[in-house]
């Protein structure tokens, strides 16, 4: 496993540190965030076309880059630091993860270029109206005629950017497999509609097929090792995506503690906001520890990846949302108050931890996988 | 000697030639001392051969697949080297380095006092100058090893008339002297491995200081810097089932020298024997606990890998991030959450003690030795100050113990 970076790594990461500085202050999350898309195309281009950001995780034949986990995660991280707005994770994560697990030749061919230039943005409809993420738990269903058309009945929430997503990846029930469906945004009998988000950066939509036409993608079969395979590799970009943002907190909580005077000293001298701060320093470092070495493992295909996977999820949510917390703690009323920058990133913390599994069912599913 | 396969050649070869299972343990000591592949990273001059830290780990594993015994290296012996190699004279080193690395003489580190743990620069035991060198008078007290130990440490007030971390010097003393006196002290977990020690009259020649007059401060910083990395004493205890008479020798200095700190893994809260534990109870079955197995598992793995970050830096040659700083925190939280963890696996059995309790008290062990982790060599509430401080750089308290060390109020 992988423990520091390499010089080609850091100046990746310096490149895609200042982008997102630049793009994307607070002043742009807010704007943003008061829109239904949640996104400026500008950005995207910017990000796609120019940075190949989306390109990462793609191999060369597709259009792609073909870097692993270790650079996903650091543009996740990065673009975790300042709450970069734009449908990165659903598209170039997650949609990318499940056509790289489960994707035919044919699929590759005809959907990665696509993903890999962000010319087609697509979104991933895998949670049930259960809100479980669990791939035995998936009602919605597709039935064929028989002649390789499809038809998706059901329901999925909580999509994340599936009311502006070009296309949608769908799980659902095939007979007894579970497998995976395209549906294009002008599909008849898809209705799709925008909800109202606490975490208003992270922008969601529930999405209603009614015999919507398909085409079955990861051929015939069951793809639910993929599609878990496709959800550890979210889950490790989510776990470094919330170190970034964890980070942010701990510095902005520590640079207020050290300007901020009350009885004749910084509030950073008292010993109870010292010895939180240290405490939320050990956090994020240890929630990172185990983030790199969750994508370490992924990159390295190592025996134990899937188990860190769930590990690192577990840890960067305890970590995140502790750290939201005490920060806003830190900064009283203020704190409390919209016009500060702490919530934004108090209610991604929440919006994060819940996404892919929240710590509990990841512990547990790390256990398991562990052979416990 | 850059390629790693000729170092480890090198070190393979030489121990083809020299290792001897039945060879006595202090004469095959004094040969890999002299050799340099007992301290890999020590200066050439000094016992050692230079190398790195990614090259002294491959030497050390050339000697574990040989099986064969390293140096004398833990406990208070070991800060006592890496101070005296730090800050020592010549004539220094070269009277007391071999002998540690040899394992003949053993150390203690007289810093606490009854009126000054934490505020180690608050120490008043009395260093008074006399004609051919110093006169000590005063007390230590929770002194690892001090019953048993050949030399000691000692922070002693040279000056009380300059502020309290200037008047500090740091010497070796002989504890093998009239005016020096050792009692045991019982723990609340039993065992007995720390000491209270007693100066009256003592004496220390003029040659047995490290560094000059009122450097104590400075030099203790060295000391405590490497007890916060300090691996564990029994890390190289067992040797397993090899054959040969050394092994015999190394046994006994174990059996005889480790006796006081069998209970050293329990305070580390065995995060090794949880998942084991749960099983044979059947526990495992439980999702409560299956959920705090792993909070600690999750916390210990992440330290770990904190802890290669750091050295990973370091062989890089990359300045360490604040992960360097916080591994005995992160280890304080991690023996605590364990032990907790533990007794909700045992339940009720929790209540005994001793052989008839469970694991043949093992784990009534962990239950009374984790607290001392958070205590020693510098408490948790120490660190956090440390690392917000000097890590974040977060405002010092204001002090009330300037001016003249006379003045400062005290216990
Ligand atoms: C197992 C064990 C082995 C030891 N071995 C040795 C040894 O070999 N040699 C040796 O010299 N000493 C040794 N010690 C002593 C140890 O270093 C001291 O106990 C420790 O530094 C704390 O000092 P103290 O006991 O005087 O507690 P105090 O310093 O009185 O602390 C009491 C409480 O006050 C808190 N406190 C103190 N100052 C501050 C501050 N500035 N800010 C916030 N909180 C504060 C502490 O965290 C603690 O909770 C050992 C101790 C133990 C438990």
């Amino acid at each position: 496993m992988q423990f520091t970076f390499t010089e080609e790594q850091e100046q990746f990461r310096d490149m895609v540190r200042r982008f997102a500085l630049e793009q994307s202050p607070a002043s742009t999350v807010r704007r943003l965030m008061a829109t239904d898309e949640g996104f400026e195309p500008a950005l995207w281009e910017q990000l796609s076309r120019q940075l190949g950001l989306t390109a990462l995780r793609i191999p060369e034949p597709y259009g792609g880059s073909g870097f692993s986990a270790v650079e996903l995660g650091i543009v996740m991280e990065e673009f975790g630091r300042t709450l970069l707005c734009a449908p990165y994770f659903s598209s170039a994560v997650l949609s990318t993860e499940v056509i790289l697990a489960a994707g035919t030749e044919t699929d590759r061919s005809a959907l990665l270029p696509g993903l890999a230039d962000g010319s087609r943005r697509a979104a991933f409809a895998f949670t049930e109206v259960s809100g479980s993420r669990a791939v035995d738990e998936i009602d919605t269903r597709a039935t064929t005629d028989g002649n390789g058309r499809w038809q998706v009945s059901g329901s999925k929430r909580f999509v994340i950017d599936g009311h502006t997503a070009d296309c949608l990846i769908v799980t659902a029930r095939a007979d007894d497999d579970v497998g995976l469906f395209l549906v294009e945004d002008d599909a008849g009998g898809l209705l799709r509609r925008p909800l109202v988000t606490m975490d208003a950066t992270r922008k969601l939509a529930d999405v209603d097929f009614d015999g919507t036409p398909a085409i079955r993608i990861g051929g015939p079969g069951d793809c639910r090792e993929q599609i878990e395979a496709a959800l550890d590799a979210a889950s490790v970009a989510l776990a470094g995506e919330m170190i970034g943002g964890a980070q942010t907190l701990l510095d902005s909580a520590v640079a207020y503690a050290k300007m901020r005077v009350q009885f004749g000293r910084t509030i950073g001298s008292f010993q109870a906001i010292k010895h939180k701060c240290a405490d939320m320093l050990l956090d994020v470092e240890s929630a990172r520890s185990a983030v790199y070495a969750a994508a370490g493992a992924a990159a390295g295909n190592h025996p134990e990846a899937p188990a860190l996977a769930c590990l690192a999820k577990a840890a960067a949510s305890e970590a995140y949302v502790r750290t939201a917390a005490e920060t806003i703690q830190i900064h009283g009323g203020i704190g409390f108050t919209w016009e500060n920058d702490t919530h934004l990133w108090f209610k991604r913390a929440k919006s994060s931890e819940v996404l892919l599994g929240d710590p509990t069912w990841h512990r547990e599913k790390l256990m398991q996988r562990w052979g416990y | 000697m850059n390629d790693p396969e000729d170092l480890r050649q090198s070190v393979t070869d030489w121990l083809e030639e020299n290792w001897d299972p039945d060879a006595k343990l202090v004469e095959w000591r004094s040969k890999l001392v002299d050799s340099g592949w007992g301290m890999p990273t020590w200066p050439e001059r000094w016992y050692g051969r230079g190398l790195s830290g990614e090259q002294a780990a491959a030497v050390l594993d050339v000697f574990a697949e040989a099986g064969a015994v390293g140096v004398a290296s833990g406990g208070p012996g070991r800060l006592a080297a890496v101070t005296i190699l730090e800050h020592g004279t010549d004539a220094q080193k070269e009277k007391y380095l071999r002998r540690i690395l040899t394992g003949e003489d053993l150390w203690c580190q007289l810093f606490s006092e009854p009126g000054s743990g934490s505020d180690l620069a608050g120490a008043t035991t009395r260093a008074d100058r006399i004609d051919d060198g110093w006169r000590i008078n005063g007390q230590k007290v929770w002194n690892t090893s001090a019953h048993h130990a050949r030399y000691g440490l000692l922070v002693a007030r040279t000056d009380w008339d300059l502020p309290k971390h200037q008047g500090l010097s740091y010497f070796l003393l002989d504890m093998d002297q009239e005016g020096v006196n050792v009692k045991q002290l019982k723990q609340m977990n039993g065992h007995a491995s720390f000491n209270e020690v007693f100066f009256t009259d003592a004496f220390i020649p003029h040659g047995e200081m490290l560094g000059q007059e009122g450097d104590g401060w400075k030099v203790a910083m060295t000391t405590l810097a490497n007890e916060r990395r300090m691996a564990d004493v029994l890390r190289n205890a067992s040797s397993g089932e090899r054959r040969g008479s050394i092994y015999e020798e190394v046994r006994r200095e174990n059996e005889v020298l480790m006796a006081p700190y069998t209970w050293y893994p329990q305070r580390a809260g065995r995060v090794d024997l949880l998942v084991k534990r749960a099983q044979e109870t059947g526990r495992i079955q439980d999702p409560v606990v299956r959920q705090e197995i792993a909070k600690v598992l999750i916390m210990a793995r992440s330290a770990e890998w904190t802890a290669k970050r750091a050295r990973a830096a370091q062989q890089q040659g990359r300045p360490q991030g604040p992960e360097g700083s916080l591994g005995k925190l992160a280890a304080s939280n991690v023996a605590r959450a364990a032990a907790q963890a533990h007794t909700l696996i045992t339940g009720a059995d929790a209540l005994l003690s001793g052989e008839q309790s469970a694991e043949n008290g093992i784990i009534a062990e962990i239950l009374v030795s984790v607290p001392a982790i958070s205590i020693a060599g510098g408490t948790d509430e120490i660190q956090r100050n440390i690392i917000a401080e000097r890590v974040l750089g977060m405002e010092k308290e204001p002090r009330f113990d300037q001016g003249p060390f006379r003045d400062v109020r005290r216990n």
